[in-house]
């Protein structure tokens, strides 16, 4: 079974870390991927750094342009992560825009990922429509999940048609920003939940964007099964490097 | 076979909406009531109305009877300069601010290279009372201070765009940023035929006017609607898209695209995307883009500020891609060598960018009898700087 499906039966709500590879070093990755599943984290996003990143705030941003000026490619990282196997068994989803893979080539991109043991994709600007007619055949074939976004603006009727697209999880991003924009939620972020919850969504639901500490992290699981940070673990990258992982792991939960 | 978008945005192969979740919504509004709003009469009267009263259209369509002298074919010029903020850009940003006043939005946003896009885009949100911000690479503010003193008379905010290499892309991303922000009360106004489904058709048909005059003013002084050839420059491609569009499906009128070589295609310091790019995704659309083999977009370079995007709007790599259209680059010094002739045989000072098209004379020849429609999209008054600087005036 899948690595994404099998943890999300966990009863448990699930803490999911993004970081851009290559960053803050080039040759950071591994490290921060074993250093992440020994500390607890649940799932892991791989980002693969993109130069024009046009749904990412600055943070993100600044780890990409920082990542691509040390060297990294998709073939780098391809290449840092041909052993991961061997070290870990926690969920790992490559997460980038679209363009790269189309360059590196979409049905060698899948392959590879599937040779490495890598579980799912975010791609968040290959949209729903694409996905089905051109890629769902080839991601599957290679045992890739592809996860969806929603935005609180999202319709019910397009929710409902990506939960039926959907396996693994939907990414839930909890409010209409880039990423890194908001820190914390409001009213609108507790009756856009409280509207997704009373869906009764076949998949489980993931909220990214706005989560930075343990509450923001208890608030975002209170009815969603599990929350993704991305933008303040990069500052923490920023601020501390590689060291250290443990101890932003551990104010979160 | 047609030329125009089909009803989800393609050309061909090339165009789409390559977009994150967060912008579904917005582009979902926007194209699910642009035909329907364009189509109403009241929003053609108030268009057509703005174009004749404040834009001054329609623009004279001219025969340079020198330069064709000197080229050996009957020239013709269409005079996108004479427009109000002198050039074609106006009559894309009146029909968006229409648009964005029908659809109930009150603050506009806009990406700017040159700072052209920008301007437009401010004198219409003047014109109508609406906030406007407008993005701009922190390079290009800098090189460009009497567009952003513009901007700035007529009201609208300038914000740098400090990513990336800080130019029109980055420009363009942070908009894009910005919408995703500001889903509800913002419409962006995109300044060419880029972007995702339904831009680069909503601004090819804004921009249609062009062909639409040239077809009636053609008439009038050949006898015959048809040029043998139209000629236009092409950056992200707008004011090609609007010189070519009434004649896109009209195979026995020739359509010329001039890219900007910069200082040659092969220097690495050009802006020749058919020749350089490769398909992939840039803001939303798929096209032809310049960029690395690992798939980071890359930086064109051209003297003329309006034509170095990394990309092309998907109509033009649909018309490389096909045939349809014949692509010419030119090169920095080729195109400030023919807007020089054209001061000198004609009186007119182009924009750079124009210049491009006017440069493929040179080399590029016609029959005697040809009538070759250049769409000269804007003066040159922007550019007196450069022009001084390179000739040493």
């Amino acid at each position: 079974m899948n690595r994404i499906k099998q943890k999300l039966q966990e009863d448990k709500k699930i803490l999911s870390i993004y970081f851009t590879a290559g960053y803050p070093k080039l040759d950071d990755t591994v490290k921060i991927i074993q250093d992440l599943e020994q500390n607890g984290v649940d799932l892991i996003e791989i980002g693969l750094p993109f130069s024009d990143p046009l749904a990412d705030g600055p943070t993100i941003q600044a780890s990409s342009t920082a990542a691509l000026k040390n060297g990294m490619t998709t073939a780098l990282l391809f290449e840092q992560l041909k052993d991961i196997r061997k070290s870990v068994s926690i969920p790992l989803i490559l997460m980038g825009y679209f363009n790269p893979v189309l360059q590196y080539g979409v049905e060698a991109f899948c392959q590879k990922c599937e040779e490495i043991g890598i579980d799912g994709l975010i791609l968040p600007d290959l949209p729903l429509d694409v996905y089905q007619e051109e890629y769902e055949d080839l991601f599957k074939k290679h045992g890739l999940i592809n996860v969806f976004l929603i935005t609180p603006q999202t319709s019910d009727a397009r929710i409902k048609a990506i939960d039926e697209a959907s396996e693994g999880f939907i990414y839930m991003v909890s409010s209409a920003s880039t990423t890194g924009a908001k820190e914390g939620f409001g009213p609108e972020q507790a009756t856009y939940f409280e509207r997704i919850a009373s869906m009764k969504l076949k998949n489980p639901q993931i909220v990214g964007f706005g989560i930075s500490n343990a509450q923001t992290f208890e608030q975002a699981t209170e009815q969603a099964n599990g929350a993704i940070i991305g933008s303040a673990f990069i500052k923490h990258l920023t601020e501390n490097g590689v060291d250290g992982i443990s101890s932003f792991v551990g104010q979160i939960r | 076979m047609s030329y125009h978008a089909d009803e989800r945005g393609y050309y061909g192969e090339f165009g789409g909406a390559f977009i994150p979740e967060m912008l579904y919504p917005n582009c979902e509004e926007l194209r699910q009531n642009y035909l329907q709003i364009m189509a109403e009469p009241s929003f053609q009267e108030e268009f057509h109305q703005l174009l004749k009263d404040y834009v001054g259209r329609p623009t004279p369509l001219y025969f340079a009877e020198r330069l064709s002298k000197k080229y050996n074919a009957k020239i013709y010029l269409k005079r996108e300069d004479l427009c109000h903020t002198g050039a074609h850009k106006v009559n894309n940003t009146i029909g968006q601010i229409l648009m964005a006043k029908r659809l109930g939005k009150h603050r506009i946003i806009a990406e700017t290279g040159a700072g052209q896009h920008g301007v437009a885009t401010a004198t219409v949100c003047a014109l109508m009372g609406i906030e406007c911000v407008v993005y701009m690479g922190e390079i290009d503010i800098a090189r460009q201070a009497p567009n952003v003193a513009r901007m700035k008379m007529l009201g609208a905010e300038v914000r740098p765009a400090t990513s990336g290499s800080k130019t029109l892309k980055d420009a363009t991303n942070e908009a894009i940023r910005d919408w995703i922000n500001n889903p509800v009360d913002t419409h962006y106004i995109i300044g060419s035929v880029v972007g995702p489904h339904p831009y680069p058709d909503m601004v090819a048909r804004f921009q249609s006017v062009i062909s639409e005059e040239i077809k009636s003013q053609l008439l009038e002084k050949e006898g015959r609607e048809n040029p043998d050839y139209v000629v236009a420059c092409v950056g992200g491609g707008s004011n090609a898209a609007g010189a070519f569009y009434h004649f896109l499906d009209t195979p026995e009128v020739g359509i010329i695209a001039v890219e900007a070589a910069g200082k040659g295609i092969h220097s690495g310091e050009s802006a020749a995307t058919s020749a350089l790019g490769k398909v992939g995704i840039i803001h939303g659309s798929k096209t032809l883009l310049m960029q690395t083999p690992d798939g980071q977009i890359t930086e064109p370079y051209s003297i003329s500020a309006g034509l170095d995007y990394p990309g092309v709007g998907p109509l033009h790599a649909h018309l490389y891609t096909s045939g349809r259209g014949e692509f010419i680059s030119i090169t920095d010094d080729e195109a400030m060598k023919a807007g020089l002739d054209l001061c000198k045989l004609e009186g007119i000072i182009p924009a750079i960018e124009s210049s491009h098209a006017l440069a493929i004379f040179k080399d590029r020849k016609f029959a005697e009898d040809d009538v070759v429609v250049v769409n000269l999209s804007g003066r040159g008054d922007k550019d007196l700087q450069n022009y001084i600087d390179y000739f040493k005036l």
